[in-house]
């Protein structure tokens, strides 16, 4: 941020007063950082519905503009015109509140994540706590939006949500505790400088269980219990219209896509890659493709888990993994450091050896544990036909 | 220390996404947990039985189009059979086999909108659903030649079919049957043995054949409980006594042995239709009857098939005037529901939604 900021003060200070610069600066940087969210949530729109009428064989929007790039613009234009109806007897200034606490989250979230060699909006030394301390606020804002609306389904999917969102804020937590043990440091910009081998090699585990978790709080398939659309109308965002229901859905949408760029800064070394120092953004914008392609894979393919099924995942399968991780982490990062405490490039794939033998055997091991845990083992379809009950016993009737 | 709950009453339909319909269910909830379950429907009621009292014997085929809408040549078939009972004639045996290849395609198209919504009530974002409706818009195809009409065909007349199909209908009827197979092997393989599908169906919502045969259940559902009740094999109309197949069962009655007994009798209508296009020869398609149909005064008659979703019947009396005296529909979808109750109370809502998908009912016909 401190350069940007720099520049734009330096250059507003010429001729207005001293704290009017730092204002103009101040807002300038919000003003990039909201329209980099909001823009990065409409492509991500636009991909998705596209992608997914690929998934269905359909062809998806293809109207306005090239490749119906528009689209999201004009569903976004169409919302704004739409009457803002609040319920009665809702609770009212919380309803209000709901889609700027969504929306909020996610903006900030984008401020610490590093877009190309030294340009973040704001390079915290304590970025990856932030970002965990940010995105939980997401919480709140889904339980303000059952509680204050006044509906049953409303508040099915705020219990739900809630529930979900807390249990997988543990695994995900820890699996980031091992990033942070190897980087030595929170800051998202070391982070990205720490991984001459990406993290995604180096603690595969981690990885897995993050983009499950994260998968989790932005409620998409398998686990969007909360706003389970076949069960809940809409879920917690049920009586949400017009320019509400936008901010909602742009924070859902620009959610997944702030999440992609998390997850691509802590596991797939974030703008690291050929000619990093000028394509930095390039490889950065490629990468967090790629991951909301996977998001967007994963949401057309499976069906959705129920609610006690998601919680079984997340105590008994995403939180042991994430802790033989952290151990595997912490054992590995004790021994192989140097006297100074540094890691090497050939230590981090020593690291990635064990650790991808690991994660194989371990997936594989609770995989199996869970799989007989969940599924009540009744009958199995067999492969040929099941012996039929004959049906004998129920003479045909005489027909008129 | 325990916190006092208090149970919650919700209205999940008539406008909910996933009640197939206008159905509604005044669901008690204990947490997540069902309570209590009172089935309302009534909301597309049109007096079907009472419009048919006023219409002639030709008219009233296109009043049971507009029964279970998805399966509207089944209907169309267990109507003029009873109608052919009434009057006491036999159709054409080329009649016969069209009448069974057009009811055994529609039973494929109903049972893939059955699986698509199921899946879709599992919470797919409408990938198998948009792979059902591709397998069925070809079928679709094939009715608007055999009739010009797509949904409420209206194919089938008392004494025979409406005409001879065109001849360019046999080499689309074996084009669709030559890909079909890799088209819903595609959908097979996606979801028959995934695992999130089994974890959230199998063992959920099971249904007991005692409190099935009690219920008067018919249709895949019975046959998911464990009985091999078929009226295809059991009372053999049209050309189903010259065809083999196999009767899908399934042991456990749970919501994954409804879907399971559906994927596999698509298997079994694909065999009944080429049988057919093999043994069906050339000839005459209706008998030549009188526009206005006059059975005798008294007679009665129940004309039954096996429709997709189970045991649908007809029962015409006639007071020997142009219109039947009286026309009892008896619906599969509306006596399956009878056990409703036993299928949803002590599940969650979650696996609520799922059972009504596998229970594959059509408010059409619930509500007649």
């Amino acid at each position: 941020m401190s350069g940007l900021y720099q520049f734009i003060y330096e250059t507003a200070v010429i001729i207005l007063p001293s704290w009017t610069s730092h204002l103009v600066a101040g807002l300038s940087i919000m003003i990039i950082l909201v329209n980099a969210v909001l823009m990065g949530a409409a492509v991500f729109v636009w991909m998705e519905r596209r992608l997914i009428g690929r998934f269905h064989n359909r062809i998806g929007p293809n109207r306005w503009g090239p490749f119906g790039m528009f689209q999201p613009f004009a569903d976004m234009l169409k919302l704004v015109f739409k009457e803002d109806i609040i319920p009665a007897n809702a609770d009212k200034p919380v309803f209000i509140l709901v889609p700027i606490a969504m929306l909020m989250p996610v903006i900030l979230m984008m401020a610490v994540v590093p877009f190309a060699q030294n340009t973040a909006l704001a390079n915290l030394n304590v970025g990856v706590l932030y970002v965990l301390a940010v995105t939980s606020v997401t919480t709140l804002a889904i339980f303000m939006a059952g509680w204050s609306s006044n509906n049953r389904f409303a508040m099915f999917g705020a219990a739900r949500g809630v529930a979900v969102l807390i249990s997988y804020e543990v695994p995900v937590v820890i699996s980031l505790l091992g990033v942070v043990l190897v980087t030595g440091s929170m800051s998202l910009a070391d982070v990205v400088s720490a991984q001459t081998v990406p993290f995604l090699l180096v603690q595969p585990l981690a990885f897995f269980v993050f983009l499950a978790g994260t998968s989790a709080e932005l409620n998409r398939t398998p686990f969007d219990v909360a706003e389970a659309e076949s069960e809940l109308v809409a879920g917690y965002h049920t009586e949400f219209s017009g320019v509400k229901f936008a901010l909602i859905q742009a924070a859902e949408f620009g959610g997944v896509a702030a999440s992609a760029a998390v997850i691509v800064t802590l596991f797939l070394s974030g703008w690291a890659g050929p000619a990093s120092a000028y394509l930095g953004w390039l490889w950065f914008l490629l990468k967090v493709g790629v991951i909301a392609f996977v998001f967007i894979w994963i949401r057309a393919t499976y069906p959705r888990l129920r609610v006690d099924q998601i919680m079984a995942l997340a105590w008994k399968f995403l939180l042991p993994l994430s802790l033989i991780n952290l151990l595997a982490i912490v054992l590995e990062v004790f021994f192989l450091r140097d006297a100074s405490g540094v890691l090497t490039t050939a230590d981090l794939w020593i690291m990635a050896g064990i650790n991808i033998v690991l994660a194989v055997s371990a997936i594989a091991l609770f995989g199996s544990l869970i799989s007989e845990k969940v599924s009540p083992n009744i009958w199995q379809p067999g492969a040929g036909l099941p012996e039929p009950t004959p049906a004998v016993a129920f003479p045909a009737r005489e027909v008129r | 220390m325990s916190l006092r709950t208090e149970p919650m009453t919700v209205n999940v339909g008539p406008q909910h996404p996933s009640t197939h319909g206008v159905f509604r269910l005044r669901i008690t909830f204990d947490g997540e947990e069902i309570v209590e379950v009172e089935p309302v429907f009534g909301y597309l009621h049109r007096g079907t039985e009472k419009l048919a009292e006023e219409r002639n014997y030709v008219q009233i085929v296109t009043l049971t189009d507009r029964l279970d809408y998805v399966s509207s040549m089944i209907n169309n078939q267990a109507y003029c059979l009873g109608v052919e009972k009434l009057l006491g004639v036999e159709p054409p045996p080329r009649a016969k086999y069209m009448r069974t290849i057009a009811a055994e395609l529609q039973r494929v198209a109903s049972h893939l909108m059955g699986i698509g919504f199921f899946l879709q009530d599992l919470g797919t974002l409408g990938t198998p659903l948009m792979y059902c409706f591709r397998m069925r818009e070809k079928i679709l195809d094939l009715f608007e030649m055999l009739c010009g009409a797509r949904i409420t065909v209206s194919y089938m007349r008392p004494g025979g079919v409406l005409d001879d199909a065109p001849a360019e209908f046999w080499p689309a009827l074996d084009a669709f049957l030559e890909g079909f197979p890799s088209e819903f092997g595609e959908i097979e393989q996606l979801v028959l043995e995934n695992e999130i599908v089994m974890v959230r169906t199998r063992g959920v919502s099971t249904l007991p054949l005692d409190v099935a045969i009690n219920g008067s259940v018919s249709g895949p559902v019975l046959r998911a409980s464990g009985l091999a009740w078929d009226w295809r094999k059991m009372d053999p109309y049209d050309a189903y006594a010259d065809v083999e197949f196999d009767v899908p069962v399934a042991a456990g009655g749970d919501n994954y042995d409804r879907f399971w007994v559906r994927m596999q009798e698509v298997h079994q209508s694909i065999r009944i239709v080429r049988q057919c296009i093999q043994q069906i020869e050339p000839g005459p398609v209706r008998l030549a009857l009188p526009l206005v149909l006059r059975p005798k005064p008294g007679a009665e008659a129940y004309g039954r098939v096996e429709a997709s979703k189970g045991e649908l019947a007809f029962y015409l009396v006639s007071d020997g005037g142009v219109s039947p005296y009286r026309m009892k529909i008896r619906s599969p979808s509306l006596i399956n529901l009878t056990v409703t109750e036993h299928l949803l109370v002590g599940w969650k809502l979650a696996d609520m939604i799922v059972t009504l998908g596998s229970m594959d009912i059509n408010m059409g016909e619930v509500d007649r």
